[in-house]
């Protein structure tokens, strides 16, 4: 579950984490008291105003922006709110821009220059366990640094034994050029980051840029921080977090219903029993000479009832001008499966606009298939192989 | 020969009087599987499928001589019985359980590193060894015994791998689900490993998918290792946008290398017979087994 900057801030300071404050608004007024309150509690007198979306580059869009003063801050909070942010990590429609936050000037001068490094924490999926990487170069794009300068690019796995010893805390401060006080807050911010991740089940932090200020403090002025959703049972008070406003409109609702539903751009629609023969069959559709309009996980239980849903939840999509259905039955007879689609297909007759294609194949296949070639009136098409409903597929389409 | 179960396993069931447990233990009995009893805290010593039930894993071992174990436990508690498992000398451990936290997955991995114990899964059917064992999820009908091993990440893919390899008139020796988390314990080259080592598989399936660099890997090893069998691969997501988890925990295109695209051309690279279309593995298997007796 990815979270807002505000929102991952809100962890990171809960675990003692060094964060540029803020508060965020929904309206240009509440910007404006937001402002007022911010400076009363931090003394700043400049204001960071940042879209907040789930998409990274967002200053490159246009959606950071500095203001010198309260009319500054209703005018960009103005601009921004209910914006269409474009960045190189969105569609090219861009993302809708519902709120901002309102956060401190922490570039403010002082006795010594600003810094800006990179530090995250992530699984590192070869070795099973998780690891810091952090760079000098902080505020840049990342996978730019990784191709340009890979020698800045560190990393230090953790042991999950003992977690982030206080030694490799030392070597991340040394390796990032730190001495004196800014060395010292450093450690305390690897080490207190590194709690954070672990007792938050996180999945990813990614802070870029860590600011070290003129006078020395160390500062997470961004958070990129996503939560292991299968992890979240122990952690009730972070579900309110979710956005829905930031997910699919069609994969909001599979999710309420129990699908495991991905929208796509594609032109066919399916639904497939198991993960990995549901990204087989997209691959198919592709090879047909279609492309997948969806992502789609019907699961072991594939009765009248979800089958029904899973059409309907298809059906939301005004490109997808087929739909293949492929499920491979093992545990679950295919014959009880191709009635669960004749039963679907009857309970909304009207609804159903394009042709559709089913392939079973497993216990009881060839009864499936005579189950459905012997119903009337339906724009069904049965196939046992998997080639042969990729032929059907292509047959409909052209 | 197989690798991992046969028909001499001790196997016993974590979970065993729950509903899943309940209904896959029937199925697994009903396939002639050698399960001696299964394992329910706190309904140590009553009797359920005709099998003694057990408090502990340790108690399972003691008393029922148990060295193989299949998971069915919810993923809040599953890492435990993983770890339980292999506390108490355990030597292949299958967890079929679904979305286990990954912060619990890097302590078990770490936990298991000293352990004589093979972790297979989590988030995977299980393992087959066709007439001897049937440690899963898994239709047991679909597979045939024969010759060709599979490794899978998915499970209704490695059914439908096997379905095409039994169509083509070839059989199956062991099919093992890896699973798709993120963290599993047995790799996909690991796997690979077992059956390039068995005498009787003669040619292997690897079925992969988007994320992670575990077909690469594998892909390396093989050919290293002179690629002694012919192995045919197919990778799933080839139409999956990057950033995306599809379904399984472990498939999320995140960095270089982790496409279906760039790993189907590693395979290729190391000589894999790869195939683009899900449809095609049983052909590819018959050309490649060509001449040899099936």
């Amino acid at each position: 579950m990815n979270l807002h900057e505000y929102q991952g801030k809100e962890i990171l300071s809960s675990f003692g984490v060094g964060i540029q404050r803020g508060i965020v608004a929904q309206t240009p007024e509440e910007a404006v008291k937001a402002a007022k309150e911010l400076t009363e509690k931090t003394g700043t007198s400049w204001y960071v105003v940042k879209a907040q979306v789930h998409a990274g580059g967002r200053g490159k869009g246009g959606g950071v922006k500095l203001a010198k003063n309260l009319e500054e801050v209703k005018k960009i909070s103005n601009d921004i709110i209910g914006m269409m942010l474009i960045t190189p990590q969105t569609s090219a429609e861009g993302k809708l821009v519902s709120q901002v936050l309102i956060a401190e000037d922490v570039y403010y001068p002082g006795e010594s220059e600003t810094e800006e490094f990179y530090v995250s924490i992530l699984l590192n999926r070869a070795t099973g366990k998780n690891m810091v990487m952090y760079s000098p170069e902080g505020g840049m794009d990342i996978e730019e640094v990784a191709e340009k300068t890979p020698e800045l690019i560190f990393t230090e796995e953790i042991d999950p034994g003992t977690g982030l010893l206080p030694f490799q805390a030392r070597k991340i401060a040394f390796n990032l050029g730190l001495s004196g006080n800014a060395f010292k807050e450093m450690t305390k911010f690897v080490m207190s980051l590194y709690k954070a991740y672990e007792s938050s089940d996180a999945a990813m932090f990614e802070i870029n840029p860590v600011l070290k200020t003129s006078d020395n403090k160390i500062l997470a002025v961004d958070a990129k921080v996503s939560l292991d959703e299968n992890a979240l049972y122990r952690h009730k008070d972070y579900l309110e977090y979710r956005d829905i406003r930031e997910e699919h409109p069609i994969e909001v609702e599979a999710k309420a219903a129990g699908l495991n539903y991905v929208a796509l751009d594609g032109n066919v629609g399916c639904m497939v029993n198991g993960a990995g023969l549901a990204m087989g069959t997209m691959d198919l559709i592709k090879q047909a000479g279609g492309e997948p309009a969806n992502f789609l996980d019907v699961g072991g239980t594939a009765d009248a009832k979800r089958v029904e849903i899973a059409f309907r939840i298809i059906l939301k999509d005004p490109n997808v001008k087929a739909i293949l259905v492929n499920i491979f039955g093992g545990i679950v007879r295919c014959d009880r499966v191709a009635q669960g689609v004749v039963d679907a297909y009857n309970n909304m007759k009207n609804a159903i606009n394009v042709p559709i294609i089913v392939r079973l194949q497993g216990t009881n296949a060839v009864e499936a298939k005579a189950l459905i070639d012997a119903q009337e009136g339906l724009n069904v098409i049965s196939a046992v192989e998997f080639q042969e409903a990729a032929e059907k597929v292509q047959e409909v389409l052209s | 020969m197989s690798v991992l179960v046969n028909k001499d396993s001790k196997i016993i069931v974590q979970g065993f009087t729950g509903s899943e447990g309940t209904f896959h233990a029937s199925q697994m009995i009903e396939y002639g599987t050698n399960v001696v009893g299964g394992v329910t805290p706190g309904k140590g010593g009553q009797e359920h499928l005709g099998r003694p039930v057990f408090n502990t894993v340790q108690d399972a071992v003691d008393k029922a001589g148990a060295d193989t174990t299949i998971i069915f436990v919810p993923p809040a508690f599953a890492a435990d019985a993983i770890m339980e498992a292999a506390d108490a000398g355990i030597k292949v451990i299958i967890c079929i359980t679904e979305g286990i936290p990954v912060g619990d997955m890097v302590k078990v991995k770490a936990y298991l590193q000293n352990k004589e114990t093979r972790l297979i899964g989590p988030n995977c059917p299980g393992v087959i060894t066709p007439g001897e064992a049937k440690v899963g999820i898994m239709p047991g009908f679909i597979f045939k015994k024969g010759n060709v091993g599979i490794v899978s990440k998915s499970g209704t893919l490695t059914y439908e791998a096997a379905d095409q390899v039994v169509k083509q008139g070839y059989g199956i020796t062991t099919a093992i689900g890896i699973g798709g988390d993120p963290i599993i314990g047995t790799t996909t080259k690991e796997a690979v490993e077992l059956l390039m080592n068995d005498p009787e598989t003669e040619a292997i399936v690897m079925i992969g998918e988007i994320g992670g660099q575990l077909e690469a890997e594998a892909a390396r090893w093989i050919k290293a290792d002179g690629n002694r069998k012919p192995v045919v691969g197919f990778i799933a997501g080839q139409t999956a946008p990057a950033g995306r988890t599809m379904g399984h925990a472990g498939a999320i295109v995140s960095g270089e290398g982790e496409s279906a695209q760039a790993k189907m051309e590693i395979l290729a690279e190391n000589g894999i017979h790869v195939v683009a279309s899900p449809a095609k593995i049983g052909e590819a298997i018959a050309s490649v087994l060509a001449g040899v007796a099936k």
